[in-house]
C-alpha cells in the first residue's frame, strides 16, 4: 500500500472531522455531522489496518513491512470484538447514566495514549536508538495520557456514585499539583538525556505513576457538583492525549484530531466556567473544587411555605404561562417522563411552557437537554439562560424541579456570598414559584438558598417523580 | 388551648376572623375553636361549615371565656369584661391610638397580640394583615370609583361614536396602590401613580402604570419600611404635582397613610375644586384624618363643581367573604409561629422580633412600644453601596492596561521563536499542523448550542478515539528480525491489541451513542 495513499485519507478524514464538529453545532445539521465523522473515522481505519498489514511503500522504498498473519487475524479480532463491546453499551446505556459513560470513555482514550507511548519506548529500547526529540514527545504523550487515564476513572466513578463526591482535601493540594508538575519537567528533562537502559526504565515508570496519581488527586479534590466542567474538561485532555501520541509518531491525523478535540473541549470548559463565574485558569489547575466546601454563615432568612400537589395543579390550571427550570435531582429522581407528560398536559390546556436550562445544570454540559430529548420534550421550548432569563418576569408560574444552586437569588443580590457573581436563571421574577426539593438541605454549593424563603415561593417537598405525578393526577 | 372566635360587634363590619378551611388548620396545630353562632353569617360563612370544619358553635358568654380570642376588631369594654384574666387576645389593636384600650387591656391581665403591629419584614409577611386588607382595600377602592364614575373606564370606538378611557391617578403605591392600579389596568383605564418613595417607580412601571415622579429628591424611607412625612420643599414641589394631577384625572386614589400619624393632606380644596365635573376621588386614608380636603369617613360627599369624594373606610369589609379568608390565614400563620411544637399550646418568644413587635401587654404589663427593629427590606444607604463589602479574593478586578497584554504577547512569540530555532524541521511542520487544528477547533465549536453540548462531547469523544491508529501503527514496530516471541516484541504486541481493544470501544460506542441522542432531539 502507497505511503501517500494512507496520508491522503488522513487528509479527508481529518476535514471530515472538522465538519463533523461543525455540524454538531446545530440541531438541524447535527446527525450529519455525526456521520461525516464516523465515516472519516472509517476511513482513517480502514487505509490504516490496510498499511499495517500489507506494509507500506513509498515509491519503490519499503517504509513497514507487513506484519504476520496471525497477528493481523488479532486485530481484526480485537477491534470486531471492541465494536460489540462499545455498541452494546452505546445502545443500552440510560441516558441520566451519560456522563459516567463519557467519563469512562476518557479514560479510555487516557490509557490507550499511555500505551502508544509505552509501545514507542519499548520498541526504542530494543533497537537502543533513542533520539532526544522522540523521548520528550512520548513522556509528554504518556503524562498527558496517565492524567486523563486516571481522572477520568475518577470522575467516573464519582459520577455514577460507585465513591463519595464530595471533594478531597489534602493538605497542600496546590503545592501538591505544582510539585508534580515541577518533577515532571525534572523527569523530562533526565529521560531525554539518559533515556537508555534500566535507568530509562525507571524514569519512564516513574513519570507514568506520577501522572496517574496526579490525575488521581486533581479530580478527587473536585466535588460532584462541578463536574460539568470536569468532564469537558477531562474531555480536552483526552485530545491533547492524541495530539502527544500524534507527535510521538509523527502522524499529523492524530496531532490534527487530538489538537480539535484539546481545543474544542477547551473552548467548551471555558464557556462552563463563564456560567460558573470561575477562573478557567483555577479549573485547569483542579483547584476550584474547594469553593464548594464553604458553608455561609447562619441567616435568619424567615419562614418557607408547603404547598401540595392539588394546590400546583389549581394554580397551573389558572396560569397563561409556565417555565420549568429542571436540574440534577431531576434526573437523580429519573422524573424527565412524567415532566414531559406534564408539560403535554398543559401545552393541550393552550398554557405555554417552555423549559429554562443552566448551563452547569445537572452533572455534564447539556445533560438535561438528552435527558429531556429523551423524554421527547420537543427542543424549541427548551431555552437556554440567556433566553429565557427575560421572559421570567412575565411568566406566572415557575416550577424548580431539583435546581438548587442555578436559581439561588443570593448569587446576584448576597456580594458575600460565595457563589456571588454566578449568572443564575431569575426565577423568583415570576408570578409564583414552586420548588420541588426532598428537604430544606443546601445545594452542592453548601449555600442556603433564599429563593424558598421568598414570598412568592412555595416547597412541594418529596420525590420529584411522585409529586409531578401526583400534579398530573389532580389536573 | 381552647380558641374563642367572636361575633364582630363594630356596626357595618362584615368580616370575621376564622373561615372553616383556617379551623381544620387551627386543630392541626393542636387547638380546639369555638365560634359564636352567627359570626360567619355576614362574610358568607354559616354555623353549619363551622360544625363540619369540627368547630363548635357557641353563644356571646362562652366564645369570650376561652383561653385564646382571636377578632377582627380591637374589643370594647364590655368585651375585655367578658375575658377571663390572663387569657391572650388577637385583634387589630391600633396601639399608638389608643392608649385608654392599653391600659384596659392591661388591667384585665390580659396578653395582647396586635395584628396591625407585624413588624415589615420578610418573614413577617405571611401574618401581616395591614398589607392582605390593604390589597383586597385597594381593588375595592377602584370598583367603589368605577361604581361613583358615569363613563367607562375602556376606551372603545363603537358606532354611536368614541369613548375615551379614564385617567387614573392613584397616590402611594404601597400595597393598596399597587392593587388599586392593577385593578384599574384590568379594567382598561389610563393608569398613572406616584410615591415618596421615588424606588418603587419599577414596582409601578410593572404593573403597567406611568410613575409621575416629584420634581424634587430629597424623598425617604424610613428603616421600618412606611414612608415618614417630607420636607417642606418637597412639599411644594409635590403639591405642584397634584395640582397637575388634579386636573387631568377622572378617578383619583389616595392611599398615603403614615403610622400613628394623622394621614398627610394631599389634594387641597382648590385642586378638587379644579376637577371636572363627574370626577370621583377615593380618599382610602379617610379614617385617620383624610388626604383629600373634605372627605368624610364612610360617606360619599359631592362638591359644589359635582366632583364625589369617597370616604369609605371599610372598603376591605365591602368583599367580607375574601377579607374573612385572608385575615384567618394570617391569624393561622400566626398561631404557627407561636405554636412551635403544635401542641396546641402558645409560646411567645420574646427573641423573635415578630412576637415581640406585635405583642403589646403581656399578663397585664403594656409592652408597647416594643424597642427599635430595623428592617431587613430597607434599601441600602449610598454610603454603603458606594464601598462594597470588601470580601478577601472577591476584590473587583481592575481594568488591565492594554499594553501589558501586548506585552506579555510579544515575550511569548519571541520565546516561541527561539524555541522553534532549535527545533528539527520535521517536528515544525507537524506544529504547524497542530496550530491550525487548535485553532480550527476554537472557532468550529464557538456558537455551538447548549443544549448540543452531551452530543458534541460525546462525538470529539468518539473522535479522539482515533488514538486507535497509534496503537495499530504501534503493531508495525514490531522488530521482525528477532523472534515474535521476544519479551520486547511480545510486550509491544500485548500493549497494542490493549490499546486497540480500548480504542474500538471508544469509537464505535461514541458514534453509535452520540446518533442515539440525536435521534432523539425533535422539533415541535
Amino acid at each position: 500500500m502507497s505511503a501517500t495513499l494512507i496520508n491522503g485519507s488522513f487528509i479527508i478524514a481529518a476535514l471530515l472531522f472538522i465538519l463533523a464538529l461543525a455540524g454538531l453545532s446545530k440541531h438541524e445539521t447535527s446527525q450529519r455531522g455525526n456521520i461525516l465523522g464516523a465515516i472519516g473515522m472509517a476511513l482513517a481505519l480502514l487505509f490504516t489496518i490496510a498499511g499495517v498489514v500489507f506494509g507500506t511503500r513509498s515509491g519503490p522504498f519499503i517504509v513497514t513491512a507487513g506484519i504476520p498473519l496471525w497477528i493481523a487475524a488479532t486485530l481484526v479480532l480485537v477491534l470486531l470484538a471492541g465494536a460489540v463491546i462499545g455498541i452494546t453499551k452505546a445502545l443500552n446505556v440510560e441516558m441520566t447514566e451519560m456522563p459516567e459513560l463519557i467519563a469512562l470513555f476518557h479514560s479510555f482514550v487516557g490509557l490507550s495514549a499511555v500505551l502508544v507511548g509505552w509501545t514507542a519506548y519499548l520498541q526504542m529500547a530494543a533497537r537502543g536508538h533513542f533520539d532526544a526529540l522522540h523521548s520528550g514527545e512520548l513522556y509528554v504523550g504518556i503524562f498527558i495520557g496517565a492524567v486523563t487515564f486516571t481522572g477520568s476513572l475518577v470522575a467516573y466513578l464519582k459520577l455514577s456514585a460507585k465513591i463519595r463526591s464530595a471533594p478531597l482535601a489534602l493538605p497542600g493540594k496546590n503545592a501538591l499539583n505544582l510539585g508534580a508538575i515541577v518533577a515532571f519537567f525534572v523527569l523530562t528533562a533526565l529521560f531525554v538525556l539518559y533515556p537508555k537502559g534500566t535507568g530509562g526504565f525507571v524514569l519512564i515508570s516513574a513519570i507514568t505513576l506520577l501522572a496517574l496519581l496526579l490525575g488521581l488527586h486533581l479530580v478527587a479534590s473536585i466535588g460532584g457538583g462541578d463536574m460539568p466542567v470536569v468532564v469537558s474538561m477531562l474531555n480536552s485532555y483526552s485530545g491533547w492525549a492524541a495530539a502527544a501520541a500524534g507527535f510521538t509518531l509523527s502522524n499529523d491525523l492524530l496531532i490534527v484530531t487530538g489538537a480539535l478535540v484539546g481545543s474544542s473541549g477547551a473552548y467548551l470548559s471555558y464557556i462552563m466556567c463563564k456560567a460558573m463565574n470561575r477562573s478557567f485558569l483555577s479549573v485547569i489547575a483542579g483547584g476550584f473544587g474547594s469553593d464548594g466546601m464553604v458553608v455561609s454563615q447562619q441567616k435568619d432568612l424567615g419562614e418557607h411555605r408547603e404547598t401540595t400537589a392539588q394546590e400546583v395543579a389549581g394554580m397551573l390550571k389558572g396560569a397563561t404561562s409556565v417555565v420549568i427550570t429542571p436540574g440534577y435531582g431531576m434526573a437523580v429522581a429519573q422524573a424527565q417522563s412524567a415532566v414531559a407528560d406534564l408539560t403535554s398536559r398543559l401545552k393541550a390546556q393552550g398554557i405555554e411552557v417552555r423549559f429554562g436550562i443552566h448551563p452547569v445544570a445537572g452533572r455534564l454540559p447539556g445533560h438535561m437537554n438528552v435527558l429531556l430529548a429523551e423524554a421527547k420534550v420537543p427542543y424549541d421550548i427548551v431555552l437556554e439562560m440567556d433566553e429565557i432569563n427575560d421572559d421570567l418576569a412575565d411568566t406566572d408560574i415557575v416550577l424548580v424541579i431539583g435546581a438548587n444552586d442555578t436559581v439561588n437569588p443570593a448569587a446576584t443580590e448576597d456580594p458575600t456570598s460565595p457563589i456571588a457573581g454566578m449568572p443564575v436563571l431569575e426565577v423568583w421574577k415570576s408570578g409564583q414559584v414552586v420548588v420541588f426539593k426532598r428537604s430544606m438541605a443546601t445545594g452542592y454549593a453548601g449555600v442556603q438558598n433564599p429563593l424558598f424563603f421568598k414570598e412568592n415561593t412555595q416547597m412541594l417537598f418529596g420525590d420529584a417523580k411522585e409529586r409531578v405525578a401526583d400534579i398530573i393526577n389532580a389536573l | 388551648m381552647h380558641i374563642g372566635i367572636p361575633r364582630e360587634s363594630l356596626p357595618r363590619e362584615t368580616r370575621v376572623a376564622a373561615t372553616s378551611k383556617s379551623i381544620a388548620q387551627l386543630q392541626k396545630l393542636g387547638y380546639h375553636v369555638l365560634v359564636e353562632k352567627g359570626a360567619g353569617d355576614t362574610a358568607s360563612f354559616l354555623d353549619d361549615d363551622y360544625i363540619k370544619a369540627g368547630a363548635q358553635i357557641v353563644d356571646t358568654d362562652e366564645v369570650w371565656s376561652q383561653d385564646i380570642v382571636a377578632k377582627i376588631n380591637p374589643p370594647t369594654n364590655t368585651e375585655i369584661e367578658r375575658m377571663r384574666p390572663g387569657a391572650i387576645l388577637i385583634s387589630l389593636i391600633a396601639a399608638p391610638r389608643s392608649p385608654d384600650l392599653l391600659e384596659s387591656l392591661a388591667a384585665k391581665q390580659l396578653t395582647v397580640l396586635a395584628m396591625d403591629s407585624v413588624p415589615r419584614i420578610s418573614r413577617a409577611q405571611s401574618l401581616d394583615v395591614i398589607s392582605s386588607m390593604a390589597n383586597i382595600g385597594g381593588y375595592r377602592a377602584v370598583i367603589e370609583a368605577a361604581h361613583e364614575f358615569g363613563s367607562l373606564f375602556t376606551g372603545q370606538v363603537t358606532a354611536a361614536g368614541k369613548v375615551p378611557p379614564a385617567r387614573v391617578f392613584i397616590s402611594g403605591t404601597g400595597v393598596a396602590g399597587l392593587a388599586a392600579i392593577g385593578t384599574a389596568r384590568a379594567l382598561g383605564a389610563i393608569v398613572s401613580a406616584t410615591d415618596i418613595r421615588a424606588e418603587t417607580a419599577e414596582q409601578v412601571e410593572s404593573m403597567g402604570a406611568q410613575f409621575v415622579a416629584v420634581a424634587s429628591a430629597d424623598a425617604q424611607q424610613t428603616s421600618d419600611g412606611y414612608a415618614k412625612e417630607a420636607t417642606e420643599k418637597y412639599a411644594r414641589a409635590a403639591a405642584a404635582m397634584y395640582a397637575q394631577q388634579a386636573k387631568e384625572a377622572d378617578i383619583i386614589i389616595t392611599t398615603a397613610q403614615i403610622p400613628g400619624k394623622p394621614a398627610p393632606r394631599l389634594l387641597t380644596e382648590e385642586m378638587v375644586a379644579s376637577m371636572k365635573p363627574g370626577s370621583v376621588i377615593v380618599d382610602m386614608a379617610a379614617s385617620s384624618g383624610g388626604n383629600v380636603a373634605g372627605s368624610v369617613p364612610d360617606r360619599v360627599v359631592k362638591t359644589q363643581n359635582g366632583v364625589k369624594i369617597i370616604g369609605y373606610t371599610d372598603l376591605p369589609g365591602r368583599l367580607p367573604t375574601q377579607a374573612s379568608e385572608l385575615f384567618a390565614t394570617n391569624i393561622v400563620n400566626l398561631f404557627k409561629l407561636i405554636t412551635p411544637h403544635k401542641n396546641g399550646t402558645v409560646e411567645l418568644d420574646m427573641n423573635d422580633m415578630v412576637v415581640r413587635a406585635m405583642l403589646v401587654t403581656d399578663k397585664g404589663q403594656i409592652t408597647w412600644p416594643p424597642p427599635q427593629i430595623a428592617v431587613s427590606a430597607a434599601p441600602a444607604t449610598s454610603s454603603t453601596k458606594a464601598s462594597s463589602p470588601a470580601t478577601p479574593g472577591k476584590v473587583p478586578k481592575q481594568p488591565r492596561d492594554p499594553r501589558t497584554g501586548y506585552a506579555v504577547a510579544g515575550l511569548c512569540a519571541l520565546a516561541l521563536l527561539v524555541l522553534f530555532g532549535f527545533t528539527p524541521a520535521g517536528l515544525l511542520s507537524h506544529f504547524m499542523v497542530f496550530m491550525l487544528a487548535v485553532v480550527v477547533g476554537f472557532y468550529v465549536i464557538g456558537n455551538v448550542s447548549h443544549s448540543l453540548h452531551t452530543p458534541l462531547m460525546s462525538v470529539t469523544n468518539a473522535i479522539s478515539g482515533i488514538i486507535v491508529i497509534g496503537s495499530l501503527v504501534g503493531l508495525t514496530l514490531v522488530d521482525q528480525a528477532q523472534s515474535l516471541t521476544n519479551a520486547s516484541n511480545l510486550a509491544i504486541i500485548i500493549l497494542s491489541t490493549a490499546g486497540i481493544l480500548l480504542a474500538a470501544i471508544n469509537v464505535f460506542g461514541g458514534f453509535s451513542v452520540t446518533q442515539r441522542m440525536l435521534k432523539m432531539f425533535k422539533k415541535g
